[in-house]
């Protein structure tokens, strides 16, 4: 069960085969990156020179553009660390191990990155940093989650073993953050009634919607990009730790 | 002695078997074919893989390529397979009868009662006592009590002998020609010698 | 079910021959109750109001202590290898073994709440839905706790780890134990979070042995 050397057979494992995918998705990274660069540069301008400031928030706004794509790939990088673990405990296969892998530490990042620019944007309007307001808690439990997987990453000698278990953790997670969410909802209507405010309503003029959604597609071309290059470092790293012990046991044998 | 009695003899089979630990394969290209009523011996030095190919064999690792079938059994009849590891599976705060009677009751009946297995690895009159308190050689015995209450035609036996004395070990070879002849069949990884005609010896790891 | 019954009896006998460990459970339960008067004064109405909290906080920490015995034991003395081979499947065993961390960390828990309710002033009628919202509500932290010990269970040093990992999971339990017994958001409230948190110790309790046995048998082999 090693990352290289097994043969394939049909046109989806030729593609996903570790080898296969690090030769068809090289050429991808450049342009990826890219269109990134322009799209995350495009977006900036938009946010800081060329849409309104709000008549209540002032200035403040501008922080939804960082915040709302963040808090939308905290919940898209998890769905995709679920999907992977499913490709993991289903075929076992080890391109799924690794994208499950190579994900855990962007979406614990992107998810870092929405709580903080949550609360600096918290700071003006609610008059606090913190507020146990649903949707912060619940990303704050998400953080949680995140960190743990890291930590099981971590603390496994053998990646391969530790592959399925962090997949089991991980589809036991996915079933768990909508009850989270849920609960957390209920108790913090329960404690303060709905009146917080709401960035995203529906009322939302298209000066700062145009801005906002090249930033939502700069953020996830941006995860694109990184989740292949941690692909790739994760590849050639198992690659290495293989022939490394296969150079011991040479060694030694 | 067991109901299990099978008509076409039992089989057990690997093609192309490659097993190791992670991803390093210590055993590989291995064809194996024991039938019931006969048994193989593992030699070999130490890191060879001998665990590591018992393990497999019960299904408890998953080889690295390759498959390990065994054929001519009734598979409604519950696992095939007894594994003795290194580890004796025994707890403090248990009795040595509560210990093989909670083997017994996870691991199906069928064969001989708890007590008489005890009788008949020497170990009757220790029923009662802690089954922490057992000396190493004890230890085996109960776990050779294990086979014998739950009978089952494939058993993998992991250094059987050690810390056996003279008399566990004739016990030993007792026990497996009883198997043998009920059509069980045996593969034991050992560095002691365990004679029995019906026994092959199959060594692993002697290159390089 | 022999197979079942026998796990059960197994892990009851060993915990009940065990020591006393039992005893350190509750003790640390109701020391733990017991030291945050200390921590935020003798106030009785401001106790009274979080004494539910307290309680369920304590209860949830004293079984996550008596999580490293679930499996660990069972792998070092090769235990675990046994049951991957027993006549019954992974799954059954991990049932068994929720139970049988139920009856031994969360009953003898609940049974001495009355003390912490005392102390910490709780009345009458606030006191039986704390009962209740425990009885309901334990389950499903020994089923999330069998989970993450059967996780970690591989892995060296895992004693601090499955913590960390079941405490966001476990975050549902604490929201709706402490909502059933708070009459905060009125009777309605408290009756709807007791019948989610009964919803939601059903379904851990049913799911989690099969997550667990599927984590067990991959991390071995």
């Amino acid at each position: 069960m090693s990352t290289d050397d097994i043969p394939k057979m049909s046109w989806w494992n030729r593609l996903a085969h570790p080898g296969q995918f690090m030769s068809w998705t090289r050429p991808l990274i450049w342009p990826l990156a890219a269109i990134t660069a322009v799209l995350m540069g495009l977006g900036l301008w938009f946010a800081f020179f060329n849409s309104p400031a709000d008549y209540q928030m002032g200035d403040t706004v501008r922080i939804m553009y960082v915040h709302v794509p963040t808090a939308w790939l905290s919940q898209f990088v998890y769905a995709a660390m679920a999907v992977s673990a499913l490709g993991t405990l289903v075929w076992r296969h080890p391109l799924a191990d690794v994208s499950m892998k190579a994900a855990a530490p962007l979406g614990a990042a992107f998810t870092a990155m929405a709580l903080f620019t949550g609360s600096m944007w918290g700071r003006p309007t609610w008059g606090t940093f913190w507020e146990w307001d649903g949707r912060m808690t619940s990303t704050l439990i998400l953080l949680f989650i995140y960190l743990g997987i890291i930590a099981l990453w971590r603390a496994f000698d053998d990646q391969l073993r530790a592959a399925r278990v962090v997949a089991v953790f991980t589809l036991v997670g996915a079933v768990n953050v909508p009850i989270i969410k849920f609960s957390v909802d209920w108790w913090s209507t329960l404690h303060q009634p709905a009146s917080v405010f709401r960035a995203d309503g529906p009322t939302m003029p298209a000066s700062l919607l145009t801005p906002l959604f090249i930033m939502f597609f700069a953020f996830t071309l941006l995860f694109a990009t990184l989740q292949l290059v941690a692909m790739h470092t994760e590849i050639r790293r198992r690659r290495l730790v293989t022939l490394e012990r296969r150079a011991a046991r040479g060694e030694t044998a | 002695m067991t109901q299990r009695q099978v008509q076409h003899p039992i089989h057990l089979q690997t093609q192309d078997l490659a097993c190791g630990r992670g991803d390093v394969a210590l055993v590989q290209d291995l064809h194996l074919d024991v039938a019931g009523g006969a048994g193989l011996l593992l030699r070999g030095p130490n890191g060879a893989g001998k665990s590591t190919l018992l393990l497999t064999l019960a299904g408890l690792l998953h080889p690295l390529a390759g498959t390990v079938h065994i054929s001519g059994a009734d598979p409604d009849s519950g696992p095939l397979v007894h594994h003795c590891g290194h580890k004796n599976a025994v707890r403090a705060r248990l009795s040595v009868l509560q210990t093989l009677r909670f083997w017994c009751e996870i691991n199906g009946g069928g064969g001989l009662a708890p007590e008489a297995a005890l009788e008949r690895v020497g170990l009757l009159r220790a029923a009662q006592l802690d089954a922490n308190y057992l000396s190493a050689g004890q230890q085996r015995r109960l776990v050779l009590a294990r086979l014998l209450v739950s009978p089952r035609p494939v058993w993998l036996l992991d250094e059987p002998s050690a810390a056996l004395d003279a008399a566990g070990q004739s016990l030993l070879i007792d026990l497996l020609a009883e198997h043998f002849a009920t059509g069980g069949l045996a593969v034991i990884a050992t560095h002691d010698e365990i004679i029995l005609p019906q026994l092959s010896t199959f060594t692993l790891g002697g290159a390089p | 079910m022999t197979g079942f019954l026998g796990v059960l009896k197994r892990e009851l006998r060993l915990a009940l021959a065990g020591g006393g460990e039992i005893m350190t459970l509750v003790l640390f339960f109701i020391i733990v109750g017991a030291i945050v008067p200390f921590a935020v004064g003798p106030d009785q109405v401001l106790l009274a109001r979080i004494a539910p909290g307290i309680i369920w906080i304590a209860a949830f920490l004293a079984m996550l202590l008596g999580l490293d015995r679930l499996f660990r034991p069972d792998r070092d003395d090769g235990t675990l290898a046994l049951y991957r081979l027993a006549d019954m499947p992974l799954a059954g065993v991990v049932a068994a073994k929720v139970i049988a961390h139920w009856l031994t960390a969360a009953l003898p828990l609940i049974l001495a709440s009355p003390f912490l309710a005392m102390i910490l002033a709780m009345d009458g009628p606030a006191f039986l839905r704390t009962l209740i919202s425990l009885l309901v509500g334990t389950p499903a932290l020994a089923a999330f706790g069998a989970l993450g010990a059967a996780i970690t269970v591989a892995v060296r040093r895992g004693g601090l780890l499955a913590p960390i990992l079941i405490a966001p999971l476990c975050v549902p339990v604490l929201i709706f134990g402490v909502g059933a017994i708070s009459t905060l958001g009125g009777p309605g409230q408290a009756t709807s979070a007791m019948l989610l948190l009964a919803a939601l110790s059903l379904m851990a309790v049913a799911l989690s042995p099969f997550a667990a046995a599927l984590a067990i048998d991959w991390t071995e082999e």
